[in-house]
């Protein structure tokens, strides 16, 4: 039964999971590039983040200081019964997590007006959608703040079209990559509206790496990963071929008179995980 | 590049002198943690009384919060924090004696220029590898203003700890030249 309770709990598991194991897609991909890096330097800050990833995983110790932000999104089956409040369950399971994982607690008060540490990694920050059935499929991702912070939003005119879309990420990446912990996974949302692009962007990070998007879709990852990885800003920014091991890119529909765009960086240690609850 | 270059702190200037943008070295000897908190407060104290607090002239700050102590290690996991939000306090506080800076990502030119004045060096360690440098960490003592958590003072006693010298003391600065000997031209 996919309540409240449940869901928590799920929550728990994926942020220890996440926080110390690398994505086998993102490792696979890192050993991969690391084959193939022509820069001398670049090898090395792979051959240096392949080993963090089997360090993390064998001390079970953080894959980066920055244990990020909780985000999760919930997709919730209609025949399902929460029960309770969402929030306050879900914090008092990232409370616990970060405690018992001994992560690191990054998150203020107020953005602006009190900027004290909350001491627990709380609140998380939820989004909740239904979907046919029964069960829930809880997305967690630990949301480092180097690689939002690198992440940018714009309101093209349609006639940009995707030209304007490649550009924009372009030059995203080759103003915002180097705090944003290079090789990136890079999270591209084109369409919907201000607010739901950037939620697009954030979920493209969850896309798994190493197999095509179909259609068009796959063919415009294909284009912006090869311009990205054209830029020379390489692992660590330090200079190579690898600045971004993946580019993944979600679009809906929108107004007539709008082409919004987002990219969401995701860091060389993208840390998400997936729940079913049945 | 040239081969790996070990440097053992506190060391003064001229142990930098001789590194050029590129460079690998490996740290030993004591750091100190500081990042945006901690900055706003050492310059509060720079300001007030002409001096930097806590013995950390000739020092090297690190901009890095760690996570709390794991796996027998006196931390889990620590690595660099983005240097750039550090840039509006860096050309005072090397002016005032911080030797070197240990963050990641592209600097202003005021840092690479006050770099050039002081003969201070900004080293850039990988990030996303903390749990590997966490490794290269043998001690930490808390030196001040535990109220900001993991933002605090901390001395941090480095062994071998893994970097590259970003912008060296004759203002040369890798994130700006290291990504034009890689870039792919059109028709490639």
């Amino acid at each position: 039964m996919a309540d409240a309770r449940a869901i928590a709990s799920a929550v728990s598991e994926a942020i220890g999971v996440a926080a110390t194991s690398l994505r086998p897609d993102v490792l696979a991909s890192m050993r991969a590039a690391a084959e193939v890096e022509p820069s001398a330097r670049g090898r090395s800050v792979l051959a240096q983040l392949i080993k963090n990833a089997e360090i993390a995983e064998t001390d079970h110790v953080p894959l980066c200081q920055d244990t990020g932000t909780v985000w999760v999104r919930v997709e919730i089956g209609v025949e399902e019964h929460l029960g309770e409040l969402l929030q306050p369950v879900i914090d008092a399971a990232v409370r616990e997590a970060y405690r018992a994982h001994a992560l690191r607690m990054s998150v203020v008060r107020d953005g602006l007006f009190d900027r004290t540490n909350t001491g627990d990694n709380t609140p998380a920050f939820i989004e909740l959608v239904t979907r046919p059935g029964i069960g829930a499929t809880v997305h967690v991702m630990l949301k480092g703040g180097g690689s939002d912070n690198s992440s940018a939003l714009t309101m093209l005119d349609p006639s940009a079209g995707i030209e304007g879309v490649k550009e924009f990420v372009l030059r995203t990446v080759v103003e915002k990559a180097t705090g944003a912990c290079p090789p990136l996974v890079v999270g591209v949302g084109v369409g919907s509206t201000f607010d739901k692009v950037a939620g697009l962007a954030k979920r493209a990070l969850l896309v798994p790496l190493g197999s095509d998007s179909p259609g068009e879709t796959g063919v415009l990852e294909r284009e912006l990963l090869d311009l990205v990885n054209g830029t020379g800003i390489g692992p660590a920014g330090l200079g190579g071929r690898t600045t971004a091991l993946g580019v993944k890119v979600l679009t809906a529909p929108c107004h007539i008179a709008a082409l919004p765009v987002a990219v969401n960086m995701g860091c060389s240690a993208v840390r998400t995980a997936t729940v079913e609850v049945v | 590049m040239t081969d790996l270059v070990r440097i053992t702190l506190p060391a003064g200037v001229e142990a930098f002198s001789g590194l050029v943008a590129g460079d690998e070295v490996l740290l030993s000897g004591p750091v100190y943690t500081a990042r945006d908190a901690t900055h706003a407060r050492i310059s509060e104290e720079l300001e007030r009384s002409g001096e930097l607090p806590f013995g950390l002239k000739g020092k090297v700050l690190f901009y890095a919060g760690p996570t709390p102590a794991a796996a027998g290690r006196p931390v889990g996991s620590v690595g660099p924090t983005t240097a750039k939000r550090m840039d509006a306090f860096t050309p005072a506080l090397l002016e005032a004696g911080i030797v070197a800076t240990i963050g990641k990502g592209a600097r202003s030119a005021g840092v690479r220029d006050a770099c050039v004045r002081t003969g201070a060096v900004y080293l850039a360690a990988v990030g996303g590898s903390a749990a590997l440098l966490a490794t290269h960490v043998r001690s930490v003592e808390p030196v001040a203003w535990d109220d900001l958590g993991t933002e605090a003072l901390v001395r941090m006693e480095l062994d071998d700890f893994p970097v590259f010298v970003a912008i060296d003391a004759s203002g040369a600065d890798l994130y700006a030249t290291a990504p034009a000997m890689w870039r792919r031209t059109e028709g490639e």
